[in-house]
């Protein structure tokens, strides 16, 4: 199975994630597939990571926790979230294919990241899968 | 599930390792990254236990270039082979567009590579994948062996046990000494590309 997104499209999707949560200090936000494939991400000026390896893991991590929840019965775990001394991560399902992840630093609070992140989904969701 | 992006004229592409514990899948990464260490910015991810067998998976995203006006992204994958871990293995499946299959030649190693080849089967199932249509690379591992004079499967052997059904393209190779190991990443590539190009017309 393949998929195409096109330049509107990622456009579109860039703009909200910009908008909504890089210029409100996000240090760092992307879209991925559950394959691990990168759909967008972006960050602050001056931060570096391994997206491709963050992805991969994200995806990898994701999946995983889902496999648990349906061990104990439970359909899914809505939030996950991995608190660090500086940074924090944050992992959002956007539908059954795609999955937001936000790298944070602490002068954020994680409500009012959820907030933002539950504004952004919807936005995103209309844009990679229009109904 | 391979990704194509428009805006930045890019295809990304998951191309997943799969066998037999033991079989060769990490070796023949470890291969592919010392090789072409140069073009490989990003350091190998490994999951694995204290006794480097893989627990979850191995991932190096590998940048082939442009085809076709567009900058292919490979992402190769392996699984744990280990029958005990199928609930990690199914996972990293997901969205998987290229598969090879790692065979171990070794003939004490023939119910393994059998009941790997099955599960795979039962595996794509489950994401509604068929065997016969996913582009698919055999590889029969651990050649070199013989010169050790250990037992080792016949290549017709190993075709009629494994691909009589497939007819996938298939590999003698040693992963440990590089024999046929960017072959055949080079065969899977141009598979899954042509399997996707359609799709970028
Ligand atoms: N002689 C020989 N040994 C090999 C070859 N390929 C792999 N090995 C050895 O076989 C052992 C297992 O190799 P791995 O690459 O870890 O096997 P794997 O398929 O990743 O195993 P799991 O992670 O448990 O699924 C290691 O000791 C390797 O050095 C080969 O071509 N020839
Ligand atoms: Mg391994």
């Amino acid at each position: 199975m393949t998929y195409t997104l096109g330049k509107n499209q990622l456009d579109s999707i860039e703009n909200v994630l910009k908008k909504d949560l890089i210029d409100l200090g996000v240090q760092c936000v992307f879209l991925i597939d559950m394959a691990g494939n990168i759909i967008a991400d972006l960050h602050q000026a001056e931060i570096i990571h391994d997206i491709y390896s963050l992805a991969a893991l994200a995806a990898g991590n994701f999946g995983a926790v889902n496999a648990m929840a349906k061990i104990i019965g439970e359909n899914e775990f809505s939030l996950l979230f991995h608190k660090g001394k500086n940074e924090n991560i944050h992992f959002s399902k956007v539908s059954q294919d795609f999955l937001l992840i936000t790298i944070f630093g602490n002068h954020i609070s994680l409500g009012f990241l959820r907030l933002k992140v539950n504004e952004v989904i919807e936005k995103v969701k209309n844009t990679i899968e229009p109904s | 599930m391979a990704f194509i992006n428009q805006k930045n004229k890019e295809v990304q592409v998951k191309i997943v390792y799969y066998g037999p514990g033991r079989g060769g899948k990490t070796t023949n990464l470890e291969y592919v990254y010392k090789k072409f260490n140069h073009r490989i910015k990003t350091e190998m991810v490994t999951i694995k236990t204290q006794g480097d067998r893989t627990l979850f998976f191995d991932f190096l995203p590998f940048n082939i270039g442009k085809i076709k006006g567009y900058d292919v992204k490979i992402q190769l994958y392996t699984v744990p082979g280990q029958v005990k871990y199928n609930a990690t293995r199914a996972l990293v499946l997901r969205g998987v567009d290229g598969i090879v299959f790692v065979a171990d030649a070794m003939t004490v190693r023939k119910e393994k590579n059998i009941l790997s080849l099955n599960n795979l089967y039962e595996n794509l199932e489950f994401y509604k994948k068929d065997i016969k249509q996913i582009p698919l690379v055999m590889q029969y591992n651990k050649m070199d062996l013989a010169e050790q004079g250990i037992p080792l499967l016949s290549f017709e052997n190993l075709e009629q046990m494994l691909n009589s059904d497939i007819k996938a393209p298939a590999f003698k190779a040693s992963a440990l000494k590089g024999i046929n190991v960017v072959q055949t990443m080079k065969k899977i590539i141009y598979m899954t590309f042509i399997s996707l190009q359609k799709e970028l017309e």
